[in-house]
């Protein structure tokens, strides 16, 4: 039966590719093993050459299904349920490619989009280690694409395929409209898709430039950890354990610098858009991309000391391999929802849990077993290294980002197999260990490179350092003395393994520096290695004074919002509530909320909120917003807005608005029931009930009533142009009968009547009629240094990428040379 | 015994400290009555916000206060006090975590974490709803010229 208005098409070619892509990557993967286990030279050759043609199929099937897909999300065929699911009418085309990658399945595809840049660059340049390293390659490819198949073998669900029809992924079963008669068990009507007028759009917390560029770059990151392992993985198989640590080397470079970027553009992206308070909480999603870059530079430094030293090549080996099955198991743990109840994220899982543990399994295990069975042939030196050698203690600094690396993903990992909740405060759990690993790490940082290979006598060690170690020893004083980082909140403990922390770091950056301009004033060489440790060490530093000195601006300790009822009276929040144009108190700022607008396409709201610094010197407004009920999401998603400094940052957000349906009819008396020096908000300001009297002998039409008694209650009113204003509303008594005499301030559109006394408690009706409280309730915080951070990520990485150009310009230098 | 060695050890021994340590300071899942059990001591309760009673939050009153109540799978329920604002999918989300401890009479909520249909990603929850609300609204003569057609 014929549907009216599908374009079926689009998804028909996109299943042919994804069989195409699934086939020719098997081949691929096949050809090039026959490839590099061939005897003779020329069956290797036409091997190769199969290899070379199935992996170019291959990369021909990912583009065209990257096509395909983007070009149905393009033109809003929402009988695919990929565009259905992620796209609405309204979304800006530049967040097309971010609805693109919102699903698992575009993910995937992104992830072997990667692989397959990377395979071509890979092809043209490694010559005699094509072969191995392409079977490696075309083997994870394969593995790709079973999960983007959407195949049934034997009832088994191979994978999740993203051209799947809307009509056919059950979301339209339970909507009688669409089907004939009214009646679900009935098929769908001939015009169903009329119905579908728009899609789910994209999510509105992901409709963020952010989510635009960061997973591309997080994906190059995971994609190229497969590098160096497919290296490591050639040279166990082929018995050249040696030989392929040097083209490994840039690839691992390019890797560290990759993922790195992907990582802290994830905590860049947490920070500025996302209302998470912070640019990292050790969330298993953010801690699973962490954990395999950490190994990779472990893996990075072991493989420098074999290349300059001899040792260290089996823990070469282990590394790399281990950086991948990493980037692996994280695929598993955050896609495979067995966290959910750890993370902020929420998982889903997919039903794919079995076939992601298959991919695990089939790429670690044989690559562990290999290694296991090569072990003992792996070339090492018996002797040990020197302790007066830089191999010694790089390794060492090795060692240690491996075993945090280990303790990280141990942590992270735990509830998911151990029936156990994450501590009490998770943060804690893992800082306290991480920044003494940051000490060790900033210290040998800071020395190791005025250290020497083999060995480095006392007196050239003491010449070259003495000079950064005395001025590091000044700088450090002076941050620490003058700095105010006094963060008691987990006792004298952990404040001095902060200043411990922030010491090295400083020593780092400033012996680092110093060897970087020396090379360069000596042999005008540029030395990205130590350019990276710079960078390095202005993370460490920035992560560590900007989280120390992180201050919550809106405490709701002062000012009018204090004394409101019982519930109060307990510790002060973090939340300030900020009524619409009446300035108000928050620690170093008077803030004001002066008025919203909104975007003329979607539910979504930006509110001005005024900063004025109390010196005066300071004034500027935040565009905080916040999606409103926006397509079956409930409620309010809000991203933040930040005032940048060179020094620190103002941060605030939305945490609540007001119920629209509370407020709609404002014309009623409300009652409340105050005690003198309570405070209540309405529109326009403030007012404060002063003191409740009563008076005898009231004067009343008749003449004065000597049994009649009066409750007075005195009423400041402080609107938000500063003016104050008194009300004295009465409650009369007069043998028994009570008569409310209100109060109107007419200036300010307020009535005020009594309704009851008892003692100094006034039971108090306040009418506002033809206005609507508008108000808004916010987080604000300020981030000092974190630019230390962001610029420490850029000099690091810029670092890293010197060195990879370096060593690629050598080995083609070399290569020439050769010939 | 090379120094190599002797550090990987003494590493090696640090992180199952460290380790262990963790493993002492994690805490527990609990339901509402163990928690109550447990009064004092900080857990996690899985429970659902019991949408029969009133949820207790305004705020121009104290921004930093709110009060539910919850109810887990074996129909416990508990009075929660959070001292931070609304999350303001409470009232659609399908269930929470609730971390904190019991202190005299309610739950003292450190931290509320929810699980809602469609907070994050692909939840077809949400999704759902949206096309039986945005097919709702369908005209009268539609349906009545269905039945004709049948």
């Amino acid at each position: 039966m014929g549907y009216i208005g599908e374009h079926l098409l689009p998804g028909q070619l996109g299943h042919f590719f994804i069989v195409l892509s699934l086939v020719s990557s098997a081949v691929a993967a096949f050809a090039y093993f026959k490839s590099a286990n061939a005897v003779s030279e020329q069956n290797a050759l036409s091997w190769k050459k199969l290899g070379r043609y199935a992996f170019f199929t291959d990369v021909f099937s990912v583009i065209a299904i990257f096509i395909l897909l983007f070009y149905i999300i393009h033109s809003h065929y929402f009988e695919y349920k990929y565009a259905w699911q992620h796209t609405s009418l309204s979304l800006e085309v530049r967040y097309m490619l971010a609805s693109f990658w919102e699903g698992q399945e575009g993910s995937f595809l992104l992830w072997t989009f990667w692989h397959c840049v990377l395979g071509l660059v890979l092809i043209k340049r490694s010559k005699e280690w094509e072969a191995p390293v392409l079977s490696v390659l075309s083997f994870v490819q394969f593995c790709l694409a079973t999960m983007i198949a959407g195949l049934y073998i034997f009832g088994w669900k191979l994978g999740s395929n993203p051209f799947i029809l809307l009509r056919d992924s059950g979301v339209l079963d339970n909507a009688p409209a669409l089907h004939m008669n009214l009646d679900i068990t009935q098929p769908l009507k001939p015009d169903y898709l009329s119905f579908i007028t728009d899609g789910n759009d994209l999510n509105p917390l992901l409709q963020n430039y952010w989510m635009v560029i960061h997973p591309p770059a997080l994906f190059l990151g995971f994609a190229s950890t497969v590098v160096p392992f497919a290296f490591a993985v050639a040279g166990l198989w082929k018995n050249k354990f040696s030989e392929w640590t040097k083209p490994a080397l840039p690839w691992a470079l390019f890797s560290a610098a990759a993922l790195g970027t992907g990582i802290m553009m994830g905590a860049a992206w947490a920070y500025e858009s996302l209302t998470f308070g912070g640019y990292w909480a050790w969330d298993p999603v953010e801690n699973a991309s962490l954990v395999p870059w950490l190994v990779m530079i472990a893996g990075i430094h072991c493989l420098l000391i074999y290349r300059h030293s001899g040792h260290s090549l089996r823990v070469t080996h282990l590394f790399l391999i281990l950086s991948f099955s990493l980037v692996l198991y994280s695929t598993f743990l955050t896609r495979s929802g067995i966290l959910g109840d750890t993370s902020v994220h929420a998982f889903t899982d997919m039903g794919m849990n079995w076939q992601l543990i298959g991919f695990m399994a089939v790429c670690i295990l044989p690559a562990l077993l290999l290694f296991a069975a090569r072990y003992k042939q792996i070339p090492s030196i018996q002797k040990e290294e020197n302790a007066t050698s830089r191999e010694f203690w790089m390794f060492i600094g090795s060692l240690v980002l491996f075993l945090s690396a280990m303790l990280i993903i141990g942590k992270t990992s735990l509830p998911a197999f151990v029936k156990i909740a994450p501590p009490e405060d998770p943060e804690f759990a893992y800082n306290r260990i991480q920044v003494l690993v940051a000490v060790v790490v900033a210290l040998l940082t800071a020395i190791t490179h005025y250290m020497k290979y083999k060995q480095t006598s006392r007196s050239f060690f003491w010449k070259k350092i003495w000079l950064p170690t005395l001025i590091s020893v000044v700088i450090s004083s002076l941050i620490l003395l003058f700095g105010n980082i006094n963060y008691y909140k987990y006792g004298y403990g952990f404040l001095g393994s902060i200043w411990l922390a922030i010491a090295c770091s400083v020593y780092s950056i400033i012996a680092n520096g110093a060897y970087f301009i020396d090379k360069l004033r000596k042999s005008s060489k540029l030395s990205g290695g130590t350019l990276a440790h710079v960078g390095f060490a202005m993370m460490l530093l920035g992560i560590l004074i900007s989280s120390s000195k992180k201050e919550v601006l809106s405490y709701n300790t002062s000012g009018i919002a204090i004394n409101f009822g019982d519930a109060s009276k307990e510790e002060s929040g973090e939340n300030l509530t900020l009524v619409k144009d009446v300035r108000t108190d928050m620690g170093k700022y008077w803030v004001t909320y002066e008025g919203s607008e909104k975007n003329p396409k979607k539910p979504l709201w930006y509110y001005n909120v005024k900063f004025e610094n109390k010196s005066g010197k300071e004034k500027f407004v935040l565009q905080p917003n916040a999606f409103i009920n926006y397509k079956g999401n409930e409620g309010l998603m809000a991203n933040p807005a930040s005032e940048h400094y060179w020094d620190h940052d103002i941060y605030t957000y939305i945490t609540s608005l007001p119920d629209p349906t509370k407020n709609r009819d404002t014309a009623q008396f409300v009652n409340k029931t105050l005690k003198p020096g309570d405070t209540t908000f309405y529109s326009k300001g403030y007012f404060i009930l002063e003191k409740v009297m009563t008076r005898d002998s009231i004067p009343t039409k008749e003449g004065i009533d000597p049994n009649g008694r009066a409750s007075l209650a005195i009423i400041k009113v402080h609107s938000q142009n500063n003016s104050t204003y008194t009300a004295q509303p009465l409650l009369v008594n007069r043998g028994g009968a009570l008569y409310a005499v209100p109060d109107t301030v007419v200036s300010q559109n307020l009535i005020f009547a009594i309704n009851s006394v008892q003692g100094d408690k006034v039971n108090m009706g306040v009418k506002e009629p033809n206005t609507i409280l508008d108000y808004l309730t916010l987080k604000a915080y300020r981030f000092p240094f974190i630019n230390i951070l962001w610029l420490g990520v850029i000099v690091m990485v810029i670092g890293i990428i010197m060195s990879m150009v370096k060593h690629i310009r050598r080995m083609n230098r070399e290569a020439v040379a050769g010939k | 015994m090379k120094k190599v060695h002797i550090i990987l050890l003494v590493l090696i021994a640090g992180a199952i400290a460290v380790l262990v340590s963790f493993l002492k300071a994690s805490t527990t899942y609990d339901s509402i009555d163990s928690a109550k059990a447990k009064a004092g001591k900080y857990v996690h309760v899985i429970a659902r916000l019991d949408r029969s009673q009133p949820i207790e939050y305004d705020a121009l009153k104290d921004p930093n206060y709110l009060s539910f109540t919850a109810i887990d799978s074996l129909g416990k329920t508990v009075k929660v006090v959070y001292r931070n604002a609304k999350p303001e999918n409470l009232e659609s989300s399908e269930h929470l975590v609730l971390k904190g401890d019991y202190e005299n009479d309610h739950f003292e909520c450190k931290e509320i974490m929810m699980k809602c249909p469609s907070k994050y990603k692909d939840d077809m929850n949400a999704a759902e709803k949206n096309i039986r609300e945005t097919t709702q609204t369908e005209p009268i003569e539609n349906q009545t010229a269905e039945k004709r057609i049948n």
